[in-house]
């Protein structure tokens, strides 16, 4: 069924219409020629009879009516999939960029995926230590679970995934098979090699696949970007069995891609201009992530996105914190007074961590300790805003404790050196030293017994 | 022979057919080769509109739509309980056995077991006179449950015949019915109905009892009636989902219908496997026996999310009928909300606020509607309650679906972000929430735990609301400053809600708390609220009050008293009378 259909009746931004089509399908995937040589893929996101609406993913520069040849390949879009392709390095749609020659293997899977029945999904609950005791110690990792970093634009987030990636894949588990795939959404190229270097460096980039969208390649490439990157990370949990860490960087260009994908198709928007199904599109690439029961593979998923304007309620923060299990939130004052890294903890969160700490997994007191240097890094907040009016001087003795408090919090806890792989007894550790500071009858959300063991007012720890 | 269409467009989930097949509006129709399910939604004389419950792409021009001639509907029989479905009721460890880890397309499963036998026991006989909706027979569908067989609502008549007690399927004949028009009908377990069509009732009445959710800011404070609607809007993060999973697991309704509508699929993993291992403390049985959960995750077909609403409710009224109190869990609304804007969007309808589509109002408030504590067609009362998370936009509640939903529930149990940081849980704002039911189930409270109950609980929200004016001068300059008397109400303020309003759902004591401890709680701390405002118009600085542990001991009554000691509450009261005594002598 080699039929080539010649010429276009429309070009509108990366949309193209083709009339008089016999037998194309929703959703399937064309190729497209044009002038006889450069070769384009395309999909069909609408249609109506034989008037097919085209998605050009390399964009539709040098495209004219009559120079286009357009030939249906019958199926959805679909990916090569193979061991080999760790190591390597393709394009936003899957293709080789590294001059090692195409991935041969026989077995092809649509990238859209499937729902995972919860059913089969398995709760996760072992957490993996990235040696960084505000994640550690406050926001835990499991693995199966997808954590985003909410992050502004010139805070330090790639270098925190990066830290993330050289420590949790050199923990103690590492007999196991590990494996990073990173995926590029329009980002800067500085940014694709600053990942490319890091891997090299820390040895790992053998156990890596990495699909780069540079900010300058088509934005609708940048639509199917994470999704061929995370057919390949199923494709390695659940077929082969590896523990697979994707880092999906940045979310905000994919959203806004969507949005300029959209507003040329001229659908009628919903929020700041992004179409009403943002919400699904987001989800059916987060819900990507997971572990099945009987198998002994996982996907866990690091979506980093730079919230515009640092404003956690924009679209694309807000509707992913609805969609993953948590967040970890970078901070802009944090950042300036050069903690690093600058993790905000306290709207940060791990919604599974609550199952995978605790007497068996990490220790016993995990959670008391967590709770409650929450609990009280939230009263330092209202005894900083309360010195910002009335003055230092003027608090009252807890709340100057609570001001010593937060400042050690910060410089201790939160901070660390980038290379400082801590363990979660030295973490814990740290907390309890810190809560040392204030009086026993502050910590009201320890049980009495986990306080006798453990608690040690400052003065009498230093002598 | 089924009628059938020709597709001739296909834009995401939408379908437009060629002409007017002759479908009736909310038909249900099999669209394409794969035979995916799908409703009618649309229909002019030159096109017809098909919303498809599945995943469309691969879909062409030209194949066919065929109708089934029904609605969208569920089946009611034996079965649901200790289950879970997905949005149009089909059984999703059936579809696991068949396709393995992922959900495929054009699955065809049934939505229960068809060769299950059901141990039946005949409540009518050859002779009897049935009304719509007579109970006919009982089936112990769980250990937990008595499945009551019914007449569908809109069939009476005169029994011909009656099988005795044994074991049957949902699909034996069970009586043989003579109708009114002299016609035979031949009746089963099972009946159909359609989910967008509430099911009859005799008469609805005032709420007067109350859900009683064992968690205090909740019961005390905020309570919810049986057949009551309830809203809980919450930015991500502030705990809606341990909300709902809290209320699902000790409420003392029959029943639990847990739709989990657009959100997380391992929270459906998680609420599984819980609620398989947990036990109900009232029949000693795994909490699933009484539960179905509705698993509609983010990443499946919106179209289905938008009917798994409306599935849930069916089963719900369903079990209402029996003469059982349902509540149904639905998590969340904005989901349901957002699929309706999506596919609004998809028929390229006018939007009103923020891109809803101008009916959202009218779809939640039907919605909302099926709610409610009602005398069924067969004489039994029963009731189905609806609590609704909602998810605001950017935690903001002045957005459309919170603003639209506050209309018509009369529950509003906001949560709130800076309780939440704090790790304040449950972070339930106990200034904007409210409850309208507080009047009407005044007398229940009188009656069933004390006639003291409802003035100690408006004295607490009255410290509460003097707390927060006071915070705003706090604020400004420091606690310190502050009269004695002022300073007092602080402290009982936080005793209030450190020691009462935050409960732990992790801990096995204080997860869920019966009212008469509630009540007794409630007691100590008015009462030292009482001796400690005597002490301080007698001159006595809050400095030395504060020198005694009382206070932080009455903080951790709900960790020290287990829930089935409540004589341990007479020596707080009398622990609270030697702090009296002993600040007077110190300082007399």
């Amino acid at each position: 069924m080699a039929i080539e259909y010649l010429g276009l009746s429309a070009i509108n931004g990366p949309l193209v219409v083709l009339e008089g089509v016999q037998d194309a399908a929703y959703d399937e995937i064309v190729e497209m020629t044009v002038n006889g040589k450069e070769k384009k893929l395309g999909r069909i996101i609408e249609i109506y009879k034989d008037k097919a609406i085209i998605q050009v993913f390399e964009g539709t520069e040098g495209m004219a009516l009559r120079n286009t040849h357009t030939r249906l390949t019958g199926h959805p879009m679909e990916i090569t999939v193979s061991e080999s392709m760790l190591g390597r390095t393709f394009n936003g749609i899957g293709q080789p960029i590294d001059g090692l020659g195409d991935i041969i293997s026989d077995i092809k899977l649509d990238i859209n995926g499937k729902p995972l029945n919860p059913v089969t999904r398995e709760y996760p609950r072992n957490y993996i230590r990235t040696g960084i005791s505000a994640i550690d110690g406050l926001t835990t990792l499991i693995r199966g679970q997808k954590l985003p970093i909410f992050s502004g634009n010139g805070l330090p987030h790639d270098q925190l995934a990066a830290q993330i990636v050289q420590q949790a894949s050199l923990g103690e588990d590492s007999d196991e098979e590990f494996a990073i795939v990173f995926a590029a959404m329009g980002v800067k190229y500085d940014v694709a090699d600053f990942f490319r270097r890091t891997f090299e460096e820390s040895g790992v980039s053998s156990h890596v696949a990495m699909f780069i969208n540079l900010a300058n390649d088509p934005v609708v490439e940048r639509l199917i970007t994470p999704k061929i990157a995370l057919t390949l990370a199923e494709y390695l949990a659940f077929e082969k069995s590896m523990h697979i860490l994707v880092i999906l960087t940045d979310m905000t260009s994919f959203a806004e891609a969507m949005r300029e994908v959209s507003s040329s198709k001229g659908e009628i928007p919903s929020r700041k201009g992004f179409p009403g199904y943002l919400y699904s599109e987001l989800a059916a690439i987060y819900e990507r992530a997971g572990i099945v029961e009987g198998i002994n593979g996982s996907v866990t998923q690091i979506p980093i996105l730079t919230m515009p304007n640092d404003d956690i309620t924009h679209p694309i923060p807000d509707l992913t914190g609805y969609i993953t299990e948590g967040q970890i939130v970078l901070d802009r004052s944090l950042y300036g007074q050069s903690i690093y890294p600058p993790i905000n903890v306290l709207p940060s969160l791990s919604r599974l961590m609550k199952d995978g700490i605790g007497e068996g997994y990490t220790r016993a007191d995990h959670q008391d300790v967590a709770n409650q240097l929450f609990s009280c890094y939230a009263k330092v907040g209202d005894a900083r805003a309360l010195a910002s009016v009335i003055g230092e001087d003027e608090l009252s003795p807890i709340d100057k404790k609570y001001l010593e408090f937060g400042k050690a919090f910060e410089q201790h806890f939160i901070g660390q050196d980038i290379h400082e792989n801590r363990t979660i007894l030295q973490t814990l550790d740290i907390g309890w030293q810190l809560l040392g500071m204030l009086p026993r009858t502050e910590l009201d959300r320890i049980d009495t017994k986990v306080l006798d063991q453990y608690y040690k007012p400052a003065e009498e720890a230093e002598q | 022979m089924n009628k059938t269409g020709i597709i001739y467009g296909i834009n995401g989930p939408v379908v437009y057919l060629q002409g007017d097949p002759g479908f009736q509006m909310n038909e249900m129709v099999y669209v394409g080769r794969q035979n995916l399910v799908g409703e009618v939604i649309g229909l002019t004389s030159d096109r017809t509109t098909v919303q498809v419950y599945e995943e469309t792409s691969g879909i062409k021009p030209g194949e066919t739509v065929t109708g089934t001639g029904s609605p969208v509907s569920v089946t009611l029989a034996p079965g649901i309980l200790n289950n879970i479905f997905d949005g149009i009721e089909r059984p999703l460890s059936e579809i696991a056995k068949t396709e393995g880890a992922y959900i495929s397309r054009g699955v065809s499963v049934d939505s229960l077991d068809h060769s299950k036998k059901w141990q039946t026991h005949l409540t009518v006989k050859k002779g009897d006179q049935l009304l719509p909706g007579s109970i006919i027979a009982e089936v112990p569908e769980t250990h937990a449950i008595v499945h009551k067989v019914m007449l569908p609502p809109n069939v009476d008549g005169y029994v011909l015949d009656a099988v005795s007690d044994g074991e049957y399927t949902i699909d034996d004949v069970l009586l043989t019915l003579q109708l009114p028009d002299g016609s035979e009908k031949k009746i089963t377990m099972a009946q159909k109905w359609p989910i967008r069509v509430p099911r009859p009732t005799a008469k609805r009445f005032p709420a007067t009892k109350p859900l009683i959710t064992g968690q205090r800011i909740l019961d005390t404070l905020f309570p919810i009636a049986k057949g009551g609607t309830a809203a809980v809007p919450g930015g991500f993060g502030t705990g809606k989902t341990m909300t709902q999973h809290q209320i699902a697991k000790w409420s003392d309704a029959d029943i639990i219908i847990y739709i989990g509508c657009g959100e997380r699929g391992n929270e459906m993993t998680q609420v599984l496997e819980e609620f398989t291992q947990l036990v109900d403390p009232k029949s000693g049985n795994p909490l699933m026996d009484r539960t179905t959960l509705i698993a509609n995750t983010s990443n499946m077909p919106v179209a289905a999310r938008e009917a798994s609403l409306y599935s849930g409710l069916t089963l719900a009224e369903y079990y209402r009928d029996m003469g059982y109190h349902v509540a149904i869990m639905a998590d969340s609304t904005s989901r349901w909300a957002e699929a309706l804007r999506e596919l609004s969007g998809r028929l390229e309808e006018m939007p009103a606020e923020e891109g809803f589509p101008a009916y959202l109002a009218s779809r939640l408030s039907a919605f909302y509607e099926r709610a409610g504590m009602v005398r069924n067609l067969n004489g039994t009362e029963g009731s189905v309650s609806i609590i609704g998370a909602v998810s605001p936009q950017g935690g903001d509640f002045s957005e459309p679906v919170t603003q639209n939903t506050k209309r018509f529930v009369r529950c509003f149990w906001a949560l709130d972000k800076s309780l939440a940081y704090a790790r304040h849980y449950p972070a339930i704002q106990w200034l904007t929430s409210y409850s309208e039911y507080l009047s009407e189930l005044a007398p229940w409270y009188t009656d069933n735990v004390d006639r003291r109950f409802v003035d100690y609980r408006n004295q607490m929200v009255y410290i509460l609301t003097q707390e927060s004016s006071l915070m705003e001068i706090v604020k400004l300059i420091g606690a310190d400053v502050l009269p004695d008397d002022q300073k007092l109400i602080l402290e009982i303020a936080k005793v209030i809600r450190v020691g009462f309003l935050q409960q732990n759902a992790f801990h096995q004591e204080d997860t869920c708390v019966p009212l008469s401890k509630q009540f007794k709680m409630m007691e100590v701390i008015l009462y030292l609220y009482k001796k400690s405002r005597t002490l301080i118009s007698m001159g006595m600085p809050m400095s030395v009050l504060k020198q005694d542990p009382i206070f932080d001991k009455v903080i951790s009554i709900k960790y020290d008293v287990p829930n089935d000691r409540l004589d341990m509450f007479d020596d707080y009261m009398k622990q609270i009378d030697k702090f009296y005594d002993d600040v007077l002598e110190r300082n007399a």
